[in-house]
This record gives C-alpha cells, structure tokens and sequence, in this order.
C-alpha cells in the first residue's frame, strides 16, 4: 500500500531524528530485557546456591540461621550435632549420603570448614554442577587444605603455601592463632560463583588437631603444647560437627527423614530442606527486584516519551505534507494510520534492537560477569515472560503514535488544508 | 473531453451555504447563489481575510459547510459522509496551493503519480493509457520534461508550481481549484504559467477556479468575479 511506503521513505527522510528515537528505544529495551536477565540469574544463582541436598541437618535453632551459616557462612551456630547422633542417623536406610561440617576456625577473615571427601563427591550447585579444582589435589593428610577461588585471588596463593588457622571466626583482637600448627594448600577450587568459594576447607581431624592440646576451650601454656609433628591422623577422635548435609536415596523419603530427625529423641535436632528455605530467603528479598524493575518500566516509559516528543515536533513540520496529502484524497483516517505506522515501525526498530543489544552485549559479557563477578548467566536468553514486555512495549509505542496522530487529525478537520503558524 | 450530460448543467451550484469557523460568531462565508458552468476559467478575487481559502475547501470537501448546498456534478457535498467526499475528491478535483505544493522526500514523478495510488477511480479515468507516457506527456507540456527524476528540493518555486499543475491535472480531473499559485513567481512567469495552465486544462476540458488578490492577472481569464458580490458575510 502507498501508505506505507510514504511512511518508510518520510522516515528515511528524517534519518537522523529517527536514528535517535530508535536508539532511544533500543536503550530502554534492552535496559529492561537486562534486568529481567539479571534478576533471573540472581534468583537462579541464589536458590541454586546449593542442590540436589535433600536436608541439612544442624543444632535446633532456627531454619534461616541453620541456612545462613551452612550454605552462606554467615553467622554462627549456637550448639553442636554429636558425633554419635550423626553416626547412629547416617544408618538411617532412607539416607543416600552425608557430608559433615564443621565450622569455628577462621583464616584471615575466611572461614575454615572441617568437612571430609564427599563434600567434593556429594556437594552440588546450580543443577548437577560439582567442585572442581583447579589444580592440586583434594584432602588427604592431616594437615591439608583446599582453598577456594576467592580466597586464592584475594590472597594470592599458590599450591605448597602454609596457611595458619586462628580460632574464632572474626579478624581482629582476642583471636588466638594456631601458629604452631600451619596447614598446606594442596588444592585450589574452581570458581563457583556462590559462598562456596569464599572458605577454606581441612579434613575435620585437622580441626580436631588444631584443638588436641587445649583445654576446656583455653589455650595450653607453652610447656603442654604438642607440636604439629607428633599429631597423627588415627589418633585424633571427632566429637562433634557443626551441621551435616543428606542426601536422601528417593526423594520421596525427604520429608519422612525430615521428620524423623526433628523428633530424634537423643538430642534437639532440625532438619530443613534447603530448596524450600532458599525459595522462602528469597521471596524475602523480592521487594529489591520489584525495585529494579519498576525502574526499568519508567526507562521504557522516558523512551517513549522521547518519541513523542520526537514524532511530535516533526508533526509541526509535516502539517503542510498531511495537507498535500489530504488536497489529493487522503482521508483523515488514513493520515492517522500512516502516523501510528511511523510509530510502529520506530517502536519495532527500537525494541529489535534492543533485544539484539542486550542478548548480544550479554553472551559478550557472560564470560567476564562469570569470572569477574560470580553471575553465572544461565538459563534462556529471552523467556515467554520476555516476550510479553516486549509484546507490551511494542504495542506502548504504537500506541503512542496515536496521540500526535489523533492530533493532527482533529486540527485537520477543524482548520481544513491551510497551514498557519 | 469531460462531457457534462447536459453542457447547460452547472459544474457548480451553491445555495444559501453557510460557513463559520468553530469558535466564531459571524460566518465566514454566507452565499446565496452561486453558479459554475464547464469549462469557464474562473477568477474569483478578493482582499485578504475575505475568506477565498475558505471557500476553496468547501469546494473541496475539505470542511464541511454548516448549511446550505453545495452541489458539484450535481452531487451535494453537503450530503456526503466525509469518507466520501475525500473518495470524490480524489476523483474528480485538483488543488494547487500558493506554495509548498510537494511531498519533499519523494521525486518530481513520484509527487505527480501520488494522486493515482490514493484513487482508484482517479487511476480509472486515464482509461488504460499508459501511465510513465501520460505523465511525461503532461511534464512536457508544462515544459518541466527533463525534471521527473529531480528531488522536488532542487527545483524553483516556478518549476514545482508546475509540477503541482500536473498532479493536478493528472487523470484529467473535473475541477481544478488554483489557490493563489502565481504569488511567488514574478509578473513575466506569472502569465507563462497562467497561460500553459489553461491550455493543458483546456486539452483536458477542466475547469478552472483559480482566486487571488492580486487583480493584474484578471484579464487572462475568460470570467472575472468579486467574492464579495458573491460571499454576504
Ligand atoms: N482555522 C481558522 N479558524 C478560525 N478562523 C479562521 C480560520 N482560518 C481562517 N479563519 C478566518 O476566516 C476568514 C477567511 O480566511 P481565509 O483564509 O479564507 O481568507 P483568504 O481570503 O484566503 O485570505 P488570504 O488572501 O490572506 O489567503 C479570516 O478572517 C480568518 O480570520
Ligand atoms: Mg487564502
């Protein structure tokens, strides 16, 4: 239809204030898209931050401080889980596997975990991903650690280097350090992008050893220290762990097993299913996101407002091409379609554009924002959800060619052909 | 070659039309009786504000009278739903403006063509001819041949008048309406451009209706009337 054709070659002829428009547009959009992107992979990488744990097991305390301070290092807990219990419930034949934990020790503001090899076995995030290291090799000795990535980038460790473990979790005074007793690295984790790479892991002997010759949790006095060289791995007995993670053999059985530990009669445990508490943290934290994207509608909002305005003030000057065009049989109705076209056709540049800028500016980025930062981008570039605010946006800006069209129309039918200033 | 069934029948009849601009009292134009017969060259002049472009766009069906008849072929405007009066002046009217009569972006040809996209039944009426022929014909005449492929910017004042002339006349229209198209061209231009104006209109058997203010070129005209003896406002 020549209609259309008018409105492409009018929009050639103002190439300059429709390249703007557009890249307005196209800003705004993929401001939006990006944000979306983000938030997603934020709410991912968050729930995800541990999986395929079907329970964790700590102290009866409260089920976000349990979280907090197994799967977040923060916080600490306030009672301890046997060694017995943890032995008499790993029996437990709806139980696929542990990994025992056991926190308390810190280096130099990093937190030290006890744990053993199935922590590299068992411990999943994001889906079915899994520790990897580096270089070196997992736990074996005594007096091995592993480190995890952030740590080795703070730091600046490499393999062989003797680390020494203090007591107590925080930096600063009152911490007692071990300096007697110094730890090897022999392994370097992977970047994981969660809080798994801001700790330092030891077999949970090595936690033990650090503490052999103290008593009633006070340091021994220089004649009664055991020097690290006379410690040996058989001889050291763990009493007890901080938490313990489960994976159950069915999932079915999680919340039986669940239950069963809640009412273990020997001693008050919780059991919580870390998908759900993370899901329930999460939805705490969801007025942030709502922020974020009421921030990004008003972007979208403020560039359709720089096309109006664009299509507007042009609409001054091509008051005498609509009166050429009505002179020749236009009808008025037909001059509002052509109006809201041009709109169309700058909005669907705007937003294909945008959509472009911010799928291709994320797939560039995605290995610098992994390695940078720890976000971890997975998941579709663009979901149906997407599709819908473009669709909403799309439809926005068309919609907003209306006002300067139904404009012209009215001043049209009231003034005639002639253009007055 | 527009033949009128009866040649006695006027192209234009008007009586007791009424028009006010929305927002005043007095009417701008308040005409009893008026009358056009086919093939007259008209010349209908009249001081600034006397309400010339007005009436023009009466005629053209652009605004719409408040009152009265306006008949033009001897079909009311006044009747017509406003859809079918841009249909009908597609069809059967030119309008050249004082000025600024072309589309910028688009060619000499392809502002002259324009009428024939927007009208079917304007594009029916060059009975097949052949389109590119009938326009560089007409191009010829108005001696702009050699233009149809210029942008409209790189043109005089002068050579888009004309051009404007042959879009109006394009597909041999009934009526054209000359609103002030000489204004901005000099007196020796000015009868040149009158003068090509009638014959292609003459060819074609259109009738003109040309208004201004400046009477020096009344007399190239075959009829001469005051809006004011006309126009009671
Ligand atoms: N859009 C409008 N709204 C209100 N009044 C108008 C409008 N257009 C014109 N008028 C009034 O109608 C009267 C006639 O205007 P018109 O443009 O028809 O005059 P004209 O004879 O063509 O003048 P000129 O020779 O200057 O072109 C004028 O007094 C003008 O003030
Ligand atoms: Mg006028």
């Amino acid at each position: 239809m020549v209609l259309l054709e008018l409105a492409f070659k009018s929009l050639r002829n103002r190439v300059f204030a429709t390249s703007l428009t557009v890249i307005s547009i196209a800003l705004s959009v993929s401001l939006l898209l990006s944000v979306e992107r983000a938030k997603r992979a934020a709410e991912e990488g968050f729930t995800q931050t541990i999986s395929k744990t079907d329970l964790i097991v700590g102290a009866r305390s409260g089920s976000l401080q349990l979280l907090l301070y197994t799967v977040f290092n923060m916080g600490s807990a306030t009672n301890n889980v046997s060694w017995k219990s943890y032995q008499e419930l790993k029996k437990n034949p709806a139980i696929g596997w542990t990994i025992p934990y056991s926190l308390g020790d810190a280096h130099r503001g990093f937190r030290v975990v006890g744990t053993n090899e199935d922590f590299f076995k068992y411990y999943h995030f994001r889906g079915d991903q899994r520790i990897e290291l580096q270089s070196g090799r997992i736990l074996e000795g005594l007096w091995d650690v592993v480190v995890g990535a952030d740590v080795v980038k703070k730091l600046n460790y490499h393999l062989g280097d003797k680390i020494i473990v203090s007591h107590g979790i925080t930096k600063g005074e009152g911490v007692v350090h071990h300096g007697d007793k110094p730890f090897e690295i022999v392994g370097i984790m992977k970047q994981t992008g969660t809080p798994l790479d801001r700790a330092v892991y030891m077999s949970l002997e090595g936690g033990e050893a650090l503490h052999i010759d103290w008593k009633d949790g006070a340091m021994p006095t220089r004649d009664k220290m055991i020097p690290a060289n006379q410690i040996r791995k058989e001889d050291l007995v763990v009493d007890e762990i901080t938490a313990f993670f489960v994976g159950a053999k069915s999932r079915i059985d999680t919340l039986r097993l669940q239950r069963e530990i809640n009412d273990y009669k020997p001693e008050p445990l919780m059991a919580i299913i870390p998908g759900v508490a993370l899901s329930e943290l999460w939805g705490g934290l969801s007025y942030a996101e709502k922020v974020l994207r009421i921030i990004s509608w008003m972007v979208v909002v403020v560039g359709f407002m720089a096309m109006l305005i664009a299509l507007t003030t042009t609409l001054n000057e091509r008051r005498r091409e609509m009166a050429i065009l009505r002179a020749l049989g236009a009808r008025s109705s037909q001059l509002v379609g052509l109006l809201v076209f041009e709109s169309a056709v700058l909005t669907f540049l705007g937003v294909a554009l945008g959509v472009g800028l911010s799928v291709g500016l994320i797939a560039l980025l995605k290995p610098w924002l992994e390695s940078e930062f720890g976000l971890f981008l997975g998941g579709p570039a663009l979901t149906g959800f997407d599709f819908l605010l473009i669709l909403i946006t799309f439809s926005g800006g068309t919609l907003m060619g209306l006002i300067p069209a139904l404009r012209a129309q009215k001043m049209a039918l009231k003034d005639g052909l002639s253009v007055k200033l | 070659m527009n033949q009128p069934l009866n040649s006695k029948e006027p192209l234009i009849e008007i009586k007791n039309l009424f028009f006010t601009y929305e927002g005043q009292d007095k009417p701008t134009l308040n005409i009893p009786a008026f009358k056009v017969m086919p093939g007259e060259n008209l010349f209908l002049f009249g001081p600034s504000g006397s309400g010339k472009t007005t009436l023009l766009e009466c005629l053209a069906g652009v605004l719409q009278p408040n009152s009265g008849s306006l008949k033009i072929l001897g079909k009311d405007l006044c009747l017509m739903k406003p859809a079918e009066r841009d249909s009908f002046r597609a069809e059967h009217l030119g309008y050249i403006f004082q000025s600024f009569n072309l589309i910028p972006y688009l060619t000499v040809f392809e502002n002259i063509i324009l009428p024939l996209y927007l009208s079917p039944a304007r594009k029916a009426r060059l009975k097949g001819s052949d389109v590119q022929l009938v326009i560089r014909g007409l191009c010829g005449n108005l001696g702009i041949g050699d233009l149809a492929d210029k942008k409209v910017l790189e043109l005089s004042v002068g050579q888009q008048q004309r051009v404007a002339v042959a879009r109006a006349l394009l597909g041999t229209p009934d009526l054209l309406l000359a609103d002030e198209p000489t204004s901005a061209l000099d007196t020796d231009h000015r009868e040149k451009f009158l003068k090509l104006l009638f014959e292609v209109a003459e060819h074609f058997g259109t009738t003109v209706v040309f208004v201004s203010h400046d009477r020096s070129i009344e007399n190239l005209f075959s009829l001469s009337l005051s809006l004011q003896t006309i126009n009671q406002s």
